[in-house]
């Protein structure tokens, strides 16, 4: 295919335009200089209504998206948004309300808030949630943040180190580092869990705390998760638990009860609310009562008289987002738990187990288990096909292009070489999972009787493979319409 | 996998490798470190003139497919820098020994524990399966 879209500025001529504005009757008045762009960016692409049509929606339709076709991103979780969410979103009651709107006027919006912090603290097993923050790593911040605000209030200045294991998303080392704090790398062992001898070893009155995925980044459960909590607190310890994986457990376990101190919910994530470019994210946090003291504001309370107001928690690290958080997010994330109720929860994280380990019982022949064992949500495989040579895993994923499907995650995690990590979710049927899988098993044959069919992909899509090296070295970061005609060219 | 792995040199446990050059020393990374990390794309070294305490990180290197921190192998003041390595990342995929050495360093004796070619070897074989 590799049919070129022009840019919108290539579309452009002048004069062309797509509304006709009635003749000036005042006179002519030029703009204040002080609100005129600086930059030299002050010309605007002049087009007609149908050409500007006509190119969003070519564009909209090489888009890759969970309308189009099936999503297994690992860890990023890619779940379908169901349609009746987006519509309660845009009840005007909830489009139209502004942040700064006296709280009278805003109750309805108030008592959703309240309502989605009663549930997800119920979800989880913690006692009070914050909906601030505006995606997972904001809530990593916001707990890490709450940790070290917790010491110091305590008077307990030293404790200054991070447990993190190897498996960890980058987001949590990264957090501990912004939050000023060492981060301590700990080993997995070879079940791909925690290694508890590490653990022991690095525990010290130095420890902040520790952050822990679970279901980790394997896609699998941590089952010495009581006895790591109760060595961190031993220590002196927090425990931060990294909410990403949230959807394999619900209703099944509750965090706060594990003996995990805060957790973010990535409510993008497992609550359905649009991911990546579909929409801004949400990273709601909850914690244990001796924590929500330091929780970010505001928050919503009930008053005696059954209304609803806002209030920042007394020792409050702070704001973390503007007004109340990405509040339409909140709005998807709420219909969601109403429309499923208890027990409709706990279906979705025991379908999303079943889909996972069907796709891992089908395909592990081919491609090897990260570790041989039941897994949860997710699972990771190698991209490393016997008999194939010089095939790696990005081959496998842009292969995967051609037969219609969003790659899944891949090279994550990072202790796992050529990690393929598929996450299917309960959104997807059988029928739809044996297609997927079916494709996969022909992917591993032609790894090896053609390699090169695998090289040269994708071939069907609106792009052939990126020059990723190039596009990290040589950047273009604005339009520029002579290198634009240049790359043109070399294609 | 064919990874190479110098007999001269000594190595630590977050792949960096270490040669001494009469009285300083200069490091790298290794070779199993830029096949793992694929195309550099980006690498942040220190100034002349910083000192390095040992398991400490000196340094950020960046490909596409992750970023990671760089650790000082052995402790010392940095005396020269690779700075051709800044516009041109290819000789730490092409060359990890020779053209893609990163910094030159006048040791202060103190060192994280090294490993010789043997035991890196077998670390390396290790962390494959
Ligand atoms: C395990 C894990 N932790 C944290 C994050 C960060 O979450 P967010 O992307 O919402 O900031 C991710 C993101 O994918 C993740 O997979």
């Amino acid at each position: 295919m590799d049919t070129y879209e022009p840019h919108i500025y290539e579309l452009s001529a002048p004069g062309k335009h797509g509304t006709n504005l009635p003749r000036l009757d005042v006179p002519e008045a030029a703009l204040p200089t002080a609100l005129l762009r600086q930059d030299g960016m002050n010309d605007f692409p002049e087009l007609t209504e149908p050409e500007v049509m006509r190119h969003y929606t070519r564009i909209s339709q090489r888009n890759a998206s969970p309308d189009t076709m099936m999503y297994p991103l690992g860890s990023c979780t890619m779940k379908a948004t169901p349609k009746l969410h987006e519509e309660v979103a845009r009840y005007a009651g909830f489009a139209a309300v502004h942040p700064l709107q006296d709280e009278s006027l805003s109750q309805g919006a108030l008592q959703l808030m309240y309502e989605l912090q009663d549930y997800l603290g119920e979800i989880s097993g913690f006692e009070a949630v914050s909906l601030q923050p505006a995606a997972g790593a904001q809530g990593e911040l916001t707990g890490i943040l709450a940790f070290r605000a917790y010491h110091l209030d305590r008077g307990d200045p030293d404790r200054t180190e991070v447990l993190v294991p190897n498996a960890a998303h980058g987001t949590n080392p990264a957090t501990a580092a912004m939050v000023g704090l060492k981060v301590v790398e700990l080993k997995s062992d070879a079940r791909g869990n925690v290694d508890m001898d590490d653990l022991r070893a690095k525990l010290s009155p130095r420890t902040a705390g520790m952050m822990l995925t679970n279901p980790n980044t394997l896609g699998l459960f941590e089952d010495q998760i009581v006895e790591i909590c109760q060595l961190v607190h031993e220590a002196g310890g927090l425990m931060y638990g990294d909410g990403a994986n949230f959807n394999a457990i619900l209703g099944i376990a509750k965090p706060g009860k594990l003996g995990f101190d805060f957790m973010h919910y990535n409510l993008h994530k497992t609550f359905t609310t649009p991911h990546g470019g579909g929409g801004p994210g949400s990273g709601a946090v909850g914690c244990t009562a001796e924590l929500a003291p330091f929780l970010p504001g505001p928050r919503v309370r009930q008053t005696a008289s059954g209304s609803y107001e806002l209030f920042t928690p007394e020792k409050s690290i702070g704001r973390m987002k503007a007004f109340h958080g990405n509040f339409a997010m909140l709005v998807r994330a709420w219909t969601y738990i109403r429309t499923l109720g208890a027990a409709g929860l706990r279906e979705v994280s025991e379908i999303a187990v079943l889909n996972a380990n069907y796709v891992r019982v089908k395909l592990k022949d081919l491609y090897p288990q990260a570790i041989d064992r039941i897994c949860m949500h997710e699972t990771v495989l190698r991209g490393q096909i016997a008999g194939a040579q010089g095939i790696r895993t990005l081959d496998i994923a842009k292969r995967l292009i051609d037969y219609g499907f969003h790659p899944p995650t891949v090279y994550f995690p990072l202790i796992v070489p050529e990690a393929l990590m598929i996450e299917p979710t309960e959104t997807e049927g059988k029928r739809t999972l044996d297609i997927f899988i079916q494709a996969m098993r022909d992917i591993a044959r032609e790894a090896v009787e053609t390699p090169d069919v695998l090289h040269d992909a994708p071939t069907t899509a609106p792009v052939r493979r990126l020059d990723e090296v190039r596009a990290a070295r040589q950047p273009i970061l604005r339009y520029n319409a002579e290198a634009f005609a240049q790359i043109l060219n070399e294609r | 996998m064919s990874i190479s792995i110098p007999g001269d040199l000594r190595y630590s446990t977050s792949d960096e490798w270490v040669r001494t050059e009469g009285e300083e020393v200069v490091i790298g990374i290794t070779d199993y470190a830029q096949d793992a990390l694929g195309d550099v794309v980006y690498i942040e070294l220190p100034a002349v003139g910083t000192v390095l305490t040992p398991g400490e990180s000196f340094g950020v290197i960046e490909s596409v497919k992750a970023s990671s921190d760089l650790y000082a192998p052995i402790g010392g003041e940095v005396v020269a820098v690779n700075s051709d390595l800044e516009a041109n990342q290819e000789p730490i995929n092409q060359d990890p020994y020779g053209a893609g050495w990163l910094l030159r360093i006048r040791p202060s004796g103190e060192e994280e524990p090294l490993m010789d070619a043997t035991a890196y070897a077998a670390y390396c074989e290790e962390r494959a399966h």
